[in-house]
């Protein structure tokens, strides 16, 4: 280094790019991730994401199961923070191949507890996004809230985090008989707790310096990337697959799609990215509010059959989870264990934009931007 | 637009180069079509103006059996909101297949995936390299004749 500035005799100093190791244990990076990044003093001139520190052979194990049915539990472990949203997927597909007609109940149950899902994911998405934009208060409060739907959850199915509570043509319990007072008493706090977190987060100065205009994801980037969910929306794509391309019951409901606008910045900076997820969280409570005055009686187990053996055939089936498109192609071979089982995970794509958006920016920024993709690692090494 | 739509502008523009089709009473219609000509296909479903498929949700790798190995491709179209599916199938011993990573920038990352777990080479690929598993690492696992190796860097492996 000496030699270098001696032989340049302050005149022209020639500088270097510096390549640093950001991860695979880095606490901003939210798993195992590491990301070879490539400096010109403090700016970042090259991002190279390197994956697969969780693999778990996802693709090869459901191959290896002995029924349809037992691939379910291994779902819950792709986004861990969103199981239910995972399960929703794989289920529909195989309803779809065997053409069964589902419970009223069901459905109505279904879309309740994907939407607390939703909101618990997003709880994650935005408090540990305060804490990596140096914001603790946020996170307490946000988690505080989010005990409530754990318990919710552990009442209807026995567990906190892994529920596999989504079952082929049903699910695993009715719901318990206060559940639907207890979601309502959820709702009516959350409300305000989103309140809260507007005043102290979202609306907070030093926040928006941190993330306006940062990490700007284009739209017809966006759409070349085949970034899904928040991402995509917050870059101004007016798509959600709940109202695009229907499952379930999601057509009844009356309730509206975010989009970023670019408020505070240019139109699909990291606010906006981090901004739809807070707004999304109160369409949510929306569409709970909604269901839970419907939901009508009924046995959410009658349409369980008794034996799963679906005809040869293929099905690709895409629901909207948390963090965008969650597709699974599944292949029968009209035996009792699938053939083959893809899943098209949405972090997975969504990461893969990383160094499109990254190029440029400043090095304590790439932080931001990886937060405000918002990445579950289970569900992109799968 | 419907399926069978959606094939009929695809056959008049490459008729010869469509092998087989499904597009009646599928929830995903398809064409399988011959796999070096994957990307001016892919180019002309971006580009004309009733289709225009912009947005590349899935791409996977499938192990068809018999000696063969498959890519499937599931395009949608964000402005239209439409469908389709393409298929192209390619032999074990010549498992190559034109990338369409300049038409969807998303199949950098799902090519690397196919590659990585089925050992399909996708020509012109800018960065044609293990995504999941170690560089190291000897075979392809989503085949479906897959044997795992005995020993990595010294560390056994089957338990």
């Amino acid at each position: 280094m000496g030699e270098i500035i001696a032989n340049n005799k302050n005149t022209n100093l020639r500088t270097e790019e510096m390549v640093v190791q950001m991860g695979p244990q880095h606490p901003s990076t939210h798993g195992v991730l590491r990301l070879e990044v490539t400096l010109d003093g403090e700016i970042v001139t090259d991002v190279k994401p390197h994956i697969g520190y969780l693999h778990r052979c996802f693709e090869k194990q459901c191959e290896a199961m002995s029924n349809y049915q037992q691939v379910i539990p291994y779902l819950d472990r792709l986004d861990y923070i969103a199981a239910i949203s995972m399960e929703w997927s794989y289920v529909l597909a195989v309803e779809k191949l065997l053409k069964i007609q589902l419970p009223e109940r069901v459905e109505y149950i279904r879309v309740i507890m994907a939407e607390l899902q939703r909101i618990a994911s997003h709880i994650i998405a935005i408090g540990t996004y305060g804490l990596d934009m140096g914001a603790f208060t946020p996170f307490l409060f946000l988690m505080r809230d989010r005990e409530m739907i754990l318990d919710i959850f552990e009442r209807t199915c026995g567990a906190r985090l892994l529920y596999n509570y989504f079952w082929i043509g049903g699910l695993s319990h009715d719901v318990p008989l206060d559940f639907i007072d207890r979601t309502r008493q959820f709702c009516n706090k959350f409300k305000k707790t989103i309140v809260e977190v507007n005043n102290l987060l979202s609306y907070n100065e030093i926040f928006i310096k941190r993330t306006a205009n940062v990490g700007v994801l284009p739209a017809d980037v966006a759409i070349n990337f085949a970034t899904s969910g928040p991402v995509l929306r917050g870059s101004g794509v007016n798509w959600d697959l709940r109202r695009d391309d229907p499952y379930s019951i999601y057509d009844k409901f009356n309730w509206e799609v975010q989009v970023g606008k670019g408020e505070r910045g240019i139109l699909g900076d990291c606010w906006d990215r981090y901004m739809v997820r807070c707004r999304e969280m109160e369409q949510s409570v929306k569409i709970i509010e909604q269901a839970l005055n419907q939901i009508p009686e009924g046995d959410v187990k009658s349409a369980i059959p008794k034996r799963i053996r679906p005809n040869v055939g293929k099905m690709y089936v895409r629901t909207e989870a948390p963090r965008g498109e969650l597709g699974i192609y599944l292949l029968s071979d009209g035996s009792t264990s699938p053939y083959r089982v893809k899943a098209r995970s949405s972090c997975f794509v969504n990461l893969s934009v990383l160094p499109e958006i990254s190029k440029g920016a400043m090095f304590a920024d790439l932080v931001a931007i990886i937060g405000s993709i918002d990445i579950v690692l289970g569900e992109i090494d799968r | 637009m419907v399926g069978e739509e959606i094939l009929n502008i695809l056959k008049e523009k490459f008729g010869k180069v469509i092998v087989n089709w499904k597009v009646k009473g599928v929830y995903n219609p398809y064409a399988r079509i011959k796999p070096e000509n994957i990307r001016e296909v892919a180019f002309f479903l971006r580009e004309n103006s009733h289709l225009q498929f912009d947005y590349l949700m899935c791409l996977s790798g499938v192990d068809l059996g018999k000696g063969m190995l498959g890519v499937v491709y599931h395009l949608n179209s964000i402005s239209k909101k439409h469908r389709f599916t393409l298929k192209v199938d390619v032999t074990r011993e010549n498992p190559n297949v034109p990338s369409v990573e300049m038409v969807w920038k998303t199949a950098n990352w799902h090519e690397r995936e196919v590659y990585d777990l089925f050992g399909i080479n996708f020509l012109d690929h800018p960065d044609l390299r293990r995504i999941l598993l170690p560089d190291d690492w000897d075979g392809y696992p989503l085949r479906k004749d897959y044997q795992v190796q005995e020993y990595y860097n010294g560390i056994k492996v089957p338990y």
